[in-house]
Formats: structure tokens, C-alpha cells, sequence
């Protein structure tokens, strides 16, 4: 696919969708490229906003530079060119408005729940006591209530998964980055896992850019999806689906909106199969 | 083990050898090896001599500073050697060269240069202990998954925080194992040392020993020395054991 067809379908698509989230943008990415050591082009001059209070999420096929684009925003790697802002400022490096949700949990095996959900705010120097009781709340806050001094190898991997996104949540940051958080974890816990984040996108006030290979996942979660092309990745779309999320979570999967929104981003990633 | 239905416990073998032993000590081989009975009763009598508690103080400070120094400089090394490239090129030969060198050999210009004493014996077995544990070090550091340590660099972990609470941690399992076999290695460099410099410790009592032909003194001191090494070698192994689900859930 040559990059004149890939524009020409973002156009269309753009017109097919216009945005309609007024919210002022939280996260800027301005025309970022990323060339890795040896030559390997993984971004292409990314432009992309991500709405504040909402999820936005990076979908594209394997290897396209989804993750890398999310660890440039997170500032854990540099870009090779151009510049993003979060909250106005420019990223030098990662930040506390900033918080990471990792695909392999990354949790540390020695240390029990409790003390992982409040390693965050133990860099950051909070007091003992103080932290513990922070953490306990987002423990308490993702269900693990009880479960506060086991360790993670005692922990299913969905368990330990919640344990990630409780680290991620105690440190109060405006912007949580996830990358593909669910996709270590089994079917079924996934689609709880779903469920319970249009929850927190509604009730946290909180930022979500979520990274995802599924199409399904990235149309039931996402306010906003940036549909990424193959390396050197560039946005070939940018995707708004106009589903109604009150009510019965199992009805979005049933909603005709919702199979539409999906069937079409399918139509578009079809290309890349080739 | 189970022989004919019959559940045997762990130490049979050990008693199955031990009488071996004790039937070959009452034949004519019993002129170099004694039987295992006068040997375990010339244990009894040697230890509380002053002589052999003189030793053990002597042998025991020597593997401990030995051991102290090994590891308070192979950690920090074998850390350095696993994060920096640099390190790791400058480094990494010589670590194996000694790793798998005849460092005996070695122990007679450490006399030289330091002397018939115990600093010699505590370099000895520095020589001896270091290299595996920076080995192992090394290893247990490269093995750290990297999302770990972008995990900690989100949350804004400095230097410090990152090596003092994850890389140290994360690698434990490696570092313990190379402690481990560092001592035991530091147990053959504190008795060749010995043995070299023959003035100190069980050094001078294997001479004596030897010289005189007290052979049931001689098994009795080396069966007290095999029993420290693998009683030491248990003990480590059941502390590294207890880290051991580090391993699964990395």
C-alpha cells in the first residue's frame, strides 16, 4: 500500500467521522518520528490529539509502532523527531501526570500487593503509613480487597494485571497509559476487564490512552481510535464511534453502531493482511 | 528411594558407604585410610584442643573477611559489568580467565607479595570466591525484564532508587546462587591457602599430621572440613530455595 492511498483513505474516513469531542486536548503529539538505531523506521511524522477525561486508543497491526508511540508519550523512550505535550508541557522524560499500565504487568515478584500499588508514590517519598492507606483504596478500588499481602506469583493473571492498573491509579496522574494491558489475560477476564474500564474512563476523570491490536476491544472501550499503518506507521485514520454506553454493557456488543464501527476499521485493516 | 516395597531414607546411602569404609579400614588399607569409627572418635578428641580451636578462629576469620570482601566487590562489579557495555568488554575476559584458572597457582606470588600470614590466606580466598559470584551477578542483572526497570523509570525512579529496589532485588536469585558457590569455593581457598603457607592454621595441623603420619588425625581434620562445606553448601541452598519463586513469576 503506498502512502498516497493510506492519506487518501484518512481523508475520507476524517470526513466520514468528523471529530465531535470539544474537550481541549491533553496529550499533543506533533509530527513525531522515531527511527531506531540500524534504520528501522517505526514512526512516520505521527500527528495525533488525545482528548482530555477520555480514552483514545492506538490500533494497528503487530509491530506498527503502537507501543513505541505510547513509550515516547510516556517519555520512556526519546523520539527522533518533533515533539509531544502533555498537559501543555513538553515531554523530557517520564512525569507524574503520567502513568504507566504494562502488557506483562511488571510487577515486582518480591514484594506483596500492597507495597506494588504503592511503589509509585514510595519513589515519590510518601510517607509509610500515608501510602499504605492510599494504596489500600485502590486496591479495594479494582476488587482485590483482601488480597493485600499475597504476592504476585500467588496472583492469577488477571488479579495481577489489577494490581498493575492500581499502581498505576494511586499515583493520581492525569493521563494513564496502557499498553495492551489486557491481552496477557484470559477471555473472559478480559471482557470484565473491558467493562470495568468504560467505568473508570466515566467515573476517574482521568485520561486513558490505551494501546490494542483488537478491533473489537479498541470499538467497545474507545471515545477516540487512531488507526495506525504498517511500519513506517503513520495515522491512516482517525475513528469516533458514536456509541451510547449507558445501560448494559453486553448490549454494546449487540448495538449495530458498535459491529458497523467494527466492520469498517476491519475494512480498512484488511489491507495491511497482505 | 523405594527397594523391594521398602521406603529407604535419604542417609541410606551415606551409611551403605560409611560401612564400606569402616570393612576397608580393618584390612591392610587401613594403613592409609582408618576406619571410619576411630576416625569419628579422633574427631572427638582433636576438636577441643586448643590447637584445632586455634585453626578454626584462624581458618573461620579468614573465610569470613575472605568472603566479606568477595562479595562486597563482586556485587557491585558483576552489577556494574551487567549494566555498562564498556564495563562488561574491559571486564569480562579476565573475569573468566580467573574464573577458570589454576589459582593455586597464584597463591605463591600472593605469599610473596604479602607474606606467610593471614592476609595471604584472606586473599587467597578472595581469589578463590570472587569471580563466580561476579559471574552470577552479571547474569542475574542481564536478566532483569526490561519492562521492570521502565516500570520503575515511570514512576520516577532515580539511580539509586532503581538499583537499591529493583535491580538488586531482581537479580537476588542469581547473586545468592553465586554467594553460594563463591563459599564454596572460598572453603578450597582457605584450606589450599593453608595448606601453602603451611604455617597457619590447619595448615600447620595437616603438616603436622602428615609429618608424623597421624593418619586418623589427618581423615578426622578433613572430615570436619568436608562436613563444614556441605552443611554450609545446605544452608545456602535452603535460603536461595525460599527466594525461589522469584524465578517462576519473573
Amino acid at each position: 500500500m503506498t502512502p498516497n492511498v493510506t492519506d487518501a483513505t484518512a481523508q475520507r474516513m476524517s470526513e466520514f467521522a468528523p471529530p465531535f469531542l470539544a474537550t481541549r486536548p491533553i496529550v499533543e503529539v506533533k509530527s513525531v518520528s522515531k527511527t531506531y538505531p540500524g534504520g528501522i523506521e517505526a514512526l512516520s511524522g505521527i500527528s495525533l490529539d488525545f482528548p482530555e477525561g477520555r480514552l483514545t486508543t492506538l490500533l494497528g497491526p503487530s509491530g506498527c509502532g503502537k507501543t513505541t508511540l505510547l513509550k515516547i508519550i510516556a517519555g520512556l523512550i526519546p523520539a527522533s523527531g518533533g515533539q509531544v505535550f502533555v498537559d501543555g508541557r513538553e515531554v523530557k522524560g517520564p512525569g507524574p501526570e503520567r502513568a504507566f499500565v504494562f502488557q506483562d504487568f511488571a510487577l515486582m515478584p518480591w514484594a506483596s500487593v500492597i507495597r506494588n500499588v504503592a511503589f509509585g508514590l514510595e519513589l515519590r517519598g510518601v510517607a509509610h503509613s500515608e501510602r499504605e492507606a492510599i494504596a489500600e483504596r485502590h486496591i479495594a478500588r479494582v476488587g482485590l480487597k483482601g488480597f493485600e499481602k499475597k504476592y504476585p506469583h500467588e496472583l492469577s493473571g488477571g488479579m495481577r494485571q489489577r494490581v498493575g492498573l492500581a499502581r498505576a491509579l494511586a499515583v493520581d496522574a492525569k493521563v494513564v497509559l496502557m499498553d495492551e494491558p489486557f491481552s496477557a489475560v484470559d477471555e473472559q477476564t478480559r471482557r470484565k476487564f473491558q467493562e470495568e474500564l468504560l467505568e473508570l474512563v466515566a467515573n476517574e476523570g482521568k485520561s486513558f490512552i490505551f494501546v490494542t491490536h483488537s478491533i473489537e476491544e479498541a470499538v467497545y472501550v474507545s471515545d477516540r481510535i487512531a488507526l495506525l499503518s504498517r511500519r513506517p506507521s503513520r495515522v491512516s485514520a482517525v475513528i469516533e464511534p458514536k456509541i451510547s454506553r449507558d445501560g448494559d454493557p453486553d448490549k454494546i456488543r449487540r448495538d449495530s453502531a458498535y459491529l458497523d464501527v467494527v466492520e469498517e476499521i476491519w475494512q480498512q485493516l484488511k489491507h495491511y493482511l497482505d | 528411594m523405594v527397594i523391594s516395597g521398602i521406603r529407604l531414607p535419604l542417609m541410606t546411602s551415606l551409611i551403605v558407604w560409611a560401612v564400606i569404609w569402616e570393612i576397608a579400614g580393618h584390612t591392610d588399607a587401613g594403613f592409609i585410610l582408618p576406619p571410619l569409627s576411630s576416625i569419628i572418635w579422633r574427631v572427638f578428641e582433636i576438636v577441643p584442643t586448643p590447637s584445632f580451636l586455634d585453626a578454626l578462629l584462624i581458618t573461620g576469620r579468614a573465610f569470613l573477611f575472605g568472603n566479606a570482601i568477595a562479595i562486597g566487590i563482586g556485587v557491585p562489579l558483576g552489577i556494574l559489568m551487567g549494566r555498562s557495555v564498556i564495563a562488561d568488554r574491559l571486564l569480562l575476559p579476565w573475569v573468566n580467565l580467573f574464573l577458570s584458572a589454576p589459582l593455586s597457582a597464584l597463591v605463591p606470588v600472593i605469599m610473596v607479595l604479602f607474606g606467610l600470614g593471614e592476609t595471604t590466606i584472606v586473599l587467597t580466598v578472595v581469589l578463590f570466591s570472587m569471580w563466580i559470584i561476579v559471574l552470577n551477578t552479571r547474569a542475574g542483572i542481564r536478566a532483569i525484564s526490561p519492562s521492570l526497570i521502565e516500570m520503575a523509570r515511570s514512576f520516577g525512579a532515580s539511580r539509586w532508587q532503581a538499583f537499591s529496589r529493583i535491580y538488586v532485588w531482581a537479580a537476588l536469585p542469581e547473586i545468592l546462587a553465586g554467594i553460594r558457590l563463591g563459599m564454596i569455593r572460598a572453603v578450597k581457598g582457605v584450606v589450599i591457602g593453608q595448606l601453602l603457607v603451611s604455617v597457619v592454621g590447619f595448615g600447620t595441623l595437616f603438616e603436622i599430621y602428615q609429618s608424623h603420619f597421624l593418619m586418623e588425625h589427618f581423615w578426622a581434620l578433613l572430615l570436619v572440613l568436608f562436613s563444614f562445606a556441605f552443611t554450609l553448601n545446605e544452608l545456602l541452598a535452603g535460603l536461595e530455595r525460599r527466594f525461589a519463586y522469584y524465578a517462576a513469576s519473573r
